[in-house]
Parts: structure tokens; sequence; C-alpha cells
């Protein structure tokens, strides 16, 4: 059965709504689907629910390109962009069936593909944006390549709403790939699967996903047929089922825990800094997830050291701040950046840091 | 201001310099009076030629202090005019700052200096089997840092992405001289991402003095494949159906005919002369995948309607199907006393709409045009044949221009695929944004330049700029293209 999009504009009416909002020194918190609303901090504001604002403005398959008011739900969107063998390059989470586009772009969170096919931000190509005057801008466009102005379109995801509503967003798409196949190799540590997937990633295999938890490294590879095949020949490895929606939706049992999830991102070849603890390493050793109860402060401390950062993911102590913290002087810009959109702070205030 | 006050000027930027790299001699400083769109010309008062960060710290700390304009300046090779000297100000030039400072072969990554050429990061980690993919027609000159300030495409940028997409980290010296980092390299970021504000800004938002690239695997294998059309509606068709297949060519070319026979002249690659269109397509990976793709490929350009396929059969051929395109531009040159190069981006549906629209106008302005298209992005450069000698042939080529890329903007594209704003279309940023966005646009560059002091008077117009511009073309009571929402 063909795919239907709720086909609603409900654009005046947040303008209007943002004018009163701006007019009375409100504060307001944008929901989408809820799907994410628990990722950053919790604020305490006006709920306004755009989900409601929904439909396709543009998609012809052959452009590689498709247009959408943000609140339609990204399940829809993937489905129909299926029917024309398309797909979404950075594999986005759902985390839920209410997931809309406009959180997909505003969390900016990616799935398994990210670290071989770019993210979200990578294939964002134009927005449609209310902004804390409700002034209506549009930036970027619906083409590919566009130089024109700051690349502003980009800089809204992972915002988290707090630079403006998303009304429309323009995405670029990617062919469905033919082949897909799950290898899995034993890897007793941590240390030999980060380095034996970065030896991989100098060769021109065909790698789509890799993963690393509980003794195991599982390779992902998508292409076409022959390409696959011939990879997979000279890979070897046990070629197992496809478990890449659980890992994407975190769905693993490894996730699926009472304690704090702790979001580690580092230089992928980075040795691992925390041997003995519950981790899943994903995005070829960018992306690693720690559960378990940890003292965020001094992680934090060595994982910066390094070059990389901790997001309190899921389940921490609600004083734990959410983010890596920003060195003062990249704070103070990200207010003024802030502030050069959104000047009454009206869009989720401190949904992503104290004054932004 | 008066030699006297330059001289004096030169004299502080001495005190941490070397009295070489500071340029204050005026037959010195024409070298700098243009970049690669040279119909713009100035004098800056000084050039700079900074070695190391420290020396970009400083330059910009006493800029920053005196409230000097400063244009920083890669190769010189941009084609809008961005590296374009400002009269009362300074040429920043990080032509010195040339080292590769690392690579790592496990990473895949290369930490470079911005005056680093593009070309030579691959022919440096060549050996390793490893590439930097963005490849600029001019990245045999062009620098990585002025590929950053524009975010340089290139004809493979379908399949590999823009220069955005292949950087992993920037240091900055920011204008009041103090450094910030963006650093992606764990492919996440916090807080707002500015690297997508940074990469394509024109040198308005800071000078990058350090760059860290992603490095990739060279495909083991490239075959393309030529297709002779008799319009360019097939053609363009053709392209349109290869990726409803499923495929995303590493590279897919169209020529006109004009654009054909002027290449064919140059460099003998046996093009067809009496074709309307070529299609040069370029698929890249393992052997297995190349040969059942490209086969494929065949099919669908032969179902397309194209009059003959071309499969090159080796890599003598191959490059020799690729040298006809890349030398379109200086084969046009050899046509014409000059010509001006057009960068606009279309939705590829439109593109025969507008090649017939562009040849109505190119015969209404009695000027001919070559076209070449990066295909598979909808990239058009219609290119302009004119003679500057002829009185008003210039102002007659820049109206040609300027229409052909408010018919981009009318068809649902951009006023720049991949060459920048610079000074060249001011004027057409005033239709492609509202005032309200170019005030977003001002708001933006303030927060990393209250002063105003980076690259003044580039990329985005002021509003009292667009107020003249945006008047001076009603004609008769009516805007052009009065449908459009923007007016």
């Amino acid at each position: 059965m063909p795919i239907e999009l709720a086909d609603v504009s409900i654009e005046d009416e947040l303008r209007a709504q943002i004018g009163a909002v701006a007019a009375s020194g409100g504060e307001i918190e944008i929901i989408g689907g809820g799907s994410k609303r628990f990722y950053g901090e919790s604020i305490e504001a006006l709920p306004v629910d755009v989900s409601a604002h929904s439909g396709i403005i543009d998609y012809d398959p052959a452009e590689l390109v498709i247009t959408l008011r943000a609140g339609c739900k990204l399940a829809q969107v993937e489905a129909l962009l299926a029917e024309q063998r398309q797909m979404f390059g950075f594999e986005p989470p759902c985390f839920g069936e209410d997931a809309t586009i406009g959180g997909t772009v505003a969390t900016g969170l990616a799935g398994p593909r990210r670290a071989y096919a770019g993210s979200i931000r990578d294939f964002v190509l134009g927005v449609k944006l209310l902004d804390g005057r409700g002034q209506v801008l549009q930036f970027g466009g619906r083409v590919i390549k566009n130089v024109a102005g700051f690349d502003v379109s980009r800089l809204m995801v992972g915002a988290l709403g707090t630079l403006g509503i998303i009304l429309e967003v323009s995405i670029r798409v990617v062919p469905q790939l033919e082949t897909e196949i799950t290898l899995a190799y034993e890897h007793a540590s941590a240390d030999e699967h980060i380095r034996w997937v970065n030896r991989l990633g100098s060769k021109p295999y065909p790698i789509s996903a890799s993963l690393w938890y509980d003794g195991r490294s599982l390779l992902r590879l998508s292409g076409s047929e022959q390409g696959v095949r011939q990879a997979s020949a000279q890979l070897g490895g046990e070629e197992i089922e496809s478990g890449w929606l659980d890992v994407k939706e975190q769905r693993l049992d490894f996730f699926d825990r009472a304690e704090p999830l702790s979001r580690i991102s580092l230089p992928p070849t980075t040795p691992d800094l925390l041997p003995g603890r519950s981790q899943l390493i994903e995005w070829g050793g960018a992306r690693r997830w720690l559960c378990g109860e940890a003292d965020v402060d001094a992680v934090r401390d060595q994982v910066a050291g390094a070059g990389g950062s901790l997001c309190a993911f899921q389940r921490h102590a609600p004083d734990v701040p959410r983010f890596h913290p920003l060195a003062p002087t990249m704070l103070t810009l990200q207010r003024n950046l802030k502030a050069s959109f959104d000047p009454a702070r009206i869009f989720n205030p401190g949904k992503l840091y104290p004054g932004l | 201001m008066s030699d006297t006050q330059r001289q004096q000027l030169a004299a502080r930027f001495r005190e941490f310099l070397p009295d070489e790299n500071v340029i204050d001699q005026k037959t010195s400083l024409a070298t700098y009076e243009c970049d690669g769109l040279s119909a713009y010309r100035e004098q800056p008062l000084l050039v700079l030629l900074p070695e190391n960060i420290a020396h970009v710290q400083q330059i910009m700390r006493l800029c920053h202090e005196q409230r000097l304009p400063v244009v920083s300046r890669g190769a010189g090779t941009s084609l809008s005019g961005g590296a374009l000297p400002h009269a009362e100000g300074v040429v920043l030039s990080l032509a010195k700052m040339k080292r590769i400072l690392q690579v790592d072969e496990l990473a895949r990554t290369a930490v470079v200096e911005p005056g680093v050429r593009n070309l030579a990061i691959s022919e440096a980690v060549k050996e390793k089997g490893l590439y930097y993919a963005p490849d600029p027609s001019s990245q045999i000159a062009c620098s990585i840092g002025g590929n950053v300030a524009e975010n340089a495409g290139g004809v493979h940028c379908l399949k590999y992405g823009l220069t955005l997409h292949n950087i992993l980290a920037l240091k900055v010296v920011g204008a009041d001289g103090e450094i910030f980092e963006i650093d992606q390299r764990s492919l996440h970021t916090d807080g707002y991402d500015l690297m997508p504000l940074l990469v394509g800004s024109e040198g308005m938002l800071g000078i990058v003095v350090e760059v860290t690239v992603k490095l990739l695997p060279i495909p083991r294998c490239a075959r393309v494949v030529m297709a002779v059309f008799d319009s360019v509606e097939k053609a363009g068709d053709s392209v349109a159906a290869i990726i409803a297949e499923g495929i995303i060519p590493a590279g897919i070319e169209m020529m006109d005919n004009p654009a054909i026979r002027a290449a064919e002249d140059f460099v003998h690659a046996n093009y067809p002369v009496e074709a309307e269109a070529i299609l040069i397509c370029e698929l890249d990976g393992t052997e297995e995948e190349v040969s059942a793709q490209i086969e494929l490929v065949e099919q669908v350009l032969r179902a397309g309607g194209a009059v003959e396929t071309r499969l090159a059969k080796d890599e003598t051929e191959r490059l020799l199907f690729w040298s006809g395109r890349k030398a379109a531009f200086p084969a046009v040159g050899r046509i014409s006393p000059d010509y001006y190069c057009i960068d606009g981006t279309i939705p590829r549906k439109s593109l025969a709409a507008v090649l017939a629209e562009v040849r109505q106008l190119s015969e209404q302005y009695g000027l001919p045009v070559a076209n070449v298209f990066h295909a598979g992005d909808g990239n058009l450069h219609p290119l302009i044949l004119y003679d500057a000698n002829k009185e008003g042939e210039l102002e007659k080529t820049e109206q040609l221009g300027s229409k052909i890329l408010q018919l981009c903007i009318h068809h649902g594209g951009t006023i720049t695929g991949e060459h920048g704003v610079g000074v060249e279309k001011l004027g057409e940023m005033c239709i492609q944004f509202s005032d309200a966005e170019r005030n977003q646009f001002h708001a933006l560059r303030e927060c990393f330049d209250p002063l105003k002091i980076l690259n003044p008077g580039k990329a985005i117009p002021t509003l009292a700029r667009c107020a003249e511009h945006n008047a001076m073309h009603v004609h008769g009571g009516e805007l052009p293209f009065p449908e459009l929402e923007r007016f």
C-alpha cells in the first residue's frame, strides 16, 4: 500500500504563537514526537507540539533530495523512501514510532552507518526556520552544491531546537544498497578490535558498520552483490544474521539495563581508556557506550585528554550535566550565536548548555 | 593612507615578521592585486606572509588593534574575487605555511598547514594507498586553506562529498588573534556545530591555520564510459536514469556542442564534434563491482537515446576522455579573447529548460556561451565568450551572467555551487536571500568578528547595497520574476 503522509501546515499558527510568546517574555519547549525528549537537559517551559506540521513539499527520487515539513514521521518517510529503493545515509534511530524529521535534525543522532557514510549534518541541504523574532527564514536549498551565504541549515543539526523551530528541511537521500551481510570475529579486548577495524579502514572494503561487544566484533558489508561477496571472501569471519536494527534502536541487552548510560566520543584509534568496564564500541572506535555507574567528572577529564567528550546519555543523576562542558570562550561564542537567532531566549532555553 | 603611514605600518609588522615577509613596494604589491577573477583589481596597503601560527596571531592582534581590514589569501585561484584586496587593508597570504605536519595512516588523517596545495596531499599519501577526495579543477595549484574557505567541490563530489565532508578538524585564529578549534575527529561535536559555518565562510569568520583532512583508500579500479547524444535533454534524462538504477557514479560530466568543439580543437580527445551533448561517466570500486555496473550504465545510456557509447579500453584512454573535460576552460580560452565562467546550481530535471533559456539569452546579448555541467549534482558552468577590449562588452557579459544566475534561482537552484560569492555575486545575493536572512548572516559574522575586519565587503551584501541593487533592477515597474515569493 502506498505510504501517505498527512499534509497539514501549521506555520501560520506557530508564527502567531511565537509572536505572542516573544511579546510576553515566555519560554517554550519544542516537542515533536517526544521520542528523544530525554536527550539533553530537562527544562521547564511551555511545551509546544509541532508534530502536526507535516507533509512532503517535494520528492523526486532522481534528484536524490527530499523536502519535508518537520513534523513528518521518520518511520513513514523511511518507508516512502524504501518504495523508491532509497534511504537516509546516516541511518537515524527512531527510539519510538512517533519520531519526527524535525527531531531527527535537532538531535543530530545517527546510527551504525554514520562512521562510513556521514552524519545527518552532511546530508542536510536546506532548512526553513522560524526564529525568535517570529520571522520565517530559509537557508541552503534543494541542491547538493550550494555555497551562497553561510551554511546556516547545517548549524541546526544537533542544536536541540535552541536556535528556532525547524519548519521544513531538505535532505539528500542515497540509493539502497543491493546486498548486505554481517560477519563476526572473536576479539577478546577492545584494543584488539580498535586496531583491527581501523586497519581495515585503509582498504577499499564496502564496510557500512562495525561493532565490538563482549569479546566479539561485528562488521557489516553493504554494496553491490559482487563487491560484497568479494570482500567477504577476503575478510573471512563467520557470516551471521543481521541485528543492526537493534543496534540502531538500542534494543540490545547491553542498553537495556537500569544503570546510567554514557556516550563517549573519541578519535577512533584512541586505545581503550576504560578496560574492564562494560562497553559497546561502534563507528570504528569513535563511539563507545559505557554502561554503569561512573564518576562522570573523572571520566570526562580522561576522555578530554584524548581529544574526546562524554555525554551523560540516559539514566544519570539529574545534577550531572548532560553534555561535555565547553571551554569558556567557546561557550561565550555559542551564547552569542544563540542570541543572534533567538535574542529573548524563547526556544528550549538551557536544553543544550546553560545560557543557550 | 599616505606612503609614510604605510611605511610606519610596515615597520610595526616587521617587529615580529622577517623583513621580506612584509611586502610594501608597489611593484611587488601588484602581484596580489587580483585573484582568479582578474576583472576586479585593487592594491592592498601591505601583503603579509606569516610562517607560523604565532605570526598569524600577532598579525591579527595588530590588525584588530588598528581596525585594519584583513583579506586572507591562499593560492589566489578564487573565481569569485574572494581574495580581492581591500584598498585600506592588508592581504594575509598563507603561502609560506605549506607543511604537511602529520600523516596518521591508521586513523587515515593528515594534519596540514593552510598553504598546502590540494593535490600535494594526495601525492604525499599515495604510497600508503590513500588520497584526499575533493578535487577542484584547480587542484594542482589551489590550497587547502582556500578550499576550506570556499567549500570547494570537484568532479567527484557527488560520490565523495565537498570539502566540508572531508575535513575533521580546524584550528582557527579569530579576528582578535585568539585561537579556537573545531575538532570532530571523534565524529561528534559538543554544542553548535561550527564546522559548516566555517567551511565556505570565504575568510570572514577566522583565519584557518591548520586543517585535519580525512584520507580515503584509493579505489582499486576506475572505468569511464562516454556517451554521445543528439540532444541535451536526452543526456540530462540519462543521468537521472542512471541514478534511478541506484548507481552513484564517481563522476558524471556533461558538455554541450560549443564546449565539445572547443575541447576537441584543443586536446584532440576524439570527441564527436557534431554531437549536441556528451556525457562522461566514471565508476570506481573493485574490479567486479565496476565491470557489472559499467555494463548496466551503458545499457541505460543506450536506452536513454545515446547515439553511441564508448568504453575507455585502458587507463590511457580513460585519461584521454577526461582530458577534454578537464581542459574545457582553457580550450574555450583559446577560441575567444576572454571568457567568463558562471557557477549556478539547478535541480537536474531543469537542465534542458535552463539550457534553452541560456541559449536564448546568449542570442539576445550576442555573446556565445559554451556549457559544461557537473551533471550529477546539478552544478552548471556556462562559459560566456567575450572580448574585454571591446567597449562595454565586459559589462554586457556581467549582465548576461547575472541573468543566468537569476534563471538558476528561478528554477529552484542557487547562484553559486562551488566558486563562492566573493565580490562577484553580491548583487545576486540580494535576490536569493531576503533582508531578514541577510541580517542573520551579518549577525553571525559579528559573533566571530564584531569589528568586521575579516574580508569586509565580500560574500554578504549590506542592506543598503541590496536596496540599491534591487531598485536598479526594476524594469517598467516590475521586478524580475515577480512570482518569486522573496519579492
